[in-house]
């Protein structure tokens, strides 16, 4: 085990009650949270190893039925890393989105775009030694959400990262580039400090594009990191 | 000016969607073929050491109703309190579970041992716990919590002592219910919101 978690700096994460995003209004908790030092629950998580993933679980595009999704081919790449900027190596990263046009295979998604039937819309992969993942997916369509009466999500991609401890658990969403709908959308907008929210919204990157082939976006990821201590006697 | 530090600053979170369980729980939502199995379906294996437990319950929001669409993580040490990865660790306790709030009912169910007290810096001691961790649509970064279990010593575990309000403790307490069965609802906001936590 090493040190303690930094405390979570709640000011650059999104207002938990925030009415304009209407379902947050009764799911926020109205009282504080209970704030102190994290404990081995939190200093310790569960691991995954490479025999988890599957030669296709990286790859959105064929992983469903083996033949190809319908849309605009990219491809996803980043980092994980600390806040003392340290690669995090092997880690379970997660993601999930709509199709390319807007709808995702879900019971409860009733959007009139119709289901592709070889996307299925999940993948994961770990990152390797220097904190590096890479996807390969279809670029989801905008979809319209029952918030105000005319809301629509930006196109999104889910994230979900684990770290090496069970306070680093994190759950984002990664935008893209130059989206007119990500300044109108009460989600994304739940992230008041406009700096952070920019950095939810990965670049265009023509330099790990491929001629003929896919675009690519990058998409970095920050996850808390351990205070460093000379005082090894702590444990 | 001052010398900057030399830190970068954590990604901000975004609510998990209604849809969470298309990436984190396909099986559950009807998505076969992509992995072999659900991740985090049970944090046991056969023949993990300690007392077989069911724990049940419900996420109420503010108004009383049972979330149908929220998904918890928990994490435990096994039942001597190590976890996984430590000197002497339970080989049969993973010690993580994902599992969501059934689509009809709202009901969610976790199947594992009774964790152990836990030691941590300082000498201190944590009584037995599960750290849970709860995201879904509305909910804009996960909340966590944890349960106890009503019967253990409590007396010193520093996490409930830092609860002012003392009825407050009892959110955080898992209740009997049988052999082995236990019940923990959780209330996000408003009449007798659940403590969450921020460690
Ligand atoms: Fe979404």
């Amino acid at each position: 085990m090493s040190g303690a978690l930094r405390p979570r700096r709640r000011e650059i994460h999104p207002r938990p009650y925030d009415p304009a995003y209407k379902t947050s209004v009764t799911r926020a908790p109205a009282l504080p949270l209970l704030s102190m030092e994290s404990t081995p629950s939190e200093e310790t998580g569960p691991r995954f190893g490479h025999s988890l993933i599957g030669p296709r679980d990286a790859d959105l595009i064929h992983n469903f039925t083996g033949n190809p999704a319908i849309g605009e081919r990219i491809r996803v790449h980043g980092r994980v890393l600390d806040e003392a900027g340290r690669p995090v190596p092997e880690t379970l990263l997660e993601v999930w989105q709509a199709n390319a046009g807007g709808r995702y295979r879900h019971v409860k998604d009733g959007y009139t775009a119709p289901l592709d039937p070889n996307f299925g819309g999940c993948g994961r992969c770990l990152t390797d030694g220097e904190g590096r993942y890479e996807f390969m997916t279809v670029k989801p369509g905008a979809y319209p959400w029952p918030n105000g009466p005319n809301d629509w999500r930006p196109a999104h991609i889910h994230v979900s990262v684990f770290g090496h401890a069970f306070g680093q658990r994190l759950i984002t969403q990664m935008y893209f580039e130059g989206d007119p709908l990500i300044a109108r959308c009460p989600i994304a907008q739940t992230v008041r400090d406009r700096a952070q929210l920019d950095r939810l919204v990965a670049p265009l990157d023509m330099g790990e594009s491929r001629g003929m082939d896919y675009l690519a976006y990058k998409f970095d990821i920050v996850l808390r990191g351990r205070r460093r201590s000379v005082f090894e006697g702590e444990m | 000016m001052v010398q900057p530090l030399d830190t970068l600053t954590e990604t901000a979170s975004q609510t998990a969607g209604p849809y969470v369980h298309i990436g984190c729980l396909p099986s559950f939502t009807g998505i076969e073929g992509v992995y072999p199995e659900d991740l985090g379906r049970s944090p046991i294996a056969e023949g993990a050491a300690g007392e077989r437990i069911t724990i049940r319950g419900h996420i109420y929001d503010a108004t009383g109703w049972a979330l149908r669409d929220a998904m918890i993580e928990s994490w435990q040490a096994d039942a001597a309190g190590r976890y996984p990865g430590q000197a002497g660790a339970d080989p049969a306790v993973t010690g993580f579970a994902r599992f969501a709030c059934d689509g009809e009912s709202g009901e969610w169910r976790l199947d594992t041992v009774k964790p152990g007290p836990v030691r941590g810096r300082g000498g201190q001691v944590w009584a037995p716990h599960i750290a849970l961790w709860i995201v879904a649509r509305g909910i804009n970064i996960g909340l966590q919590t944890r349960i106890y279990f009503a019967g253990d010593d409590h007396a010193s575990d520093p996490l409930l002592a830092r609860i002012e309000q003392r009825p407050r403790v009892e959110t955080l307490m898992a209740r009997p219910e049988g052999e082995g069965a236990w019940r923990f609802d959780i209330r996000l906001r408003g009449e007798g919101e659940t403590v969450f936590l921020d460690l």
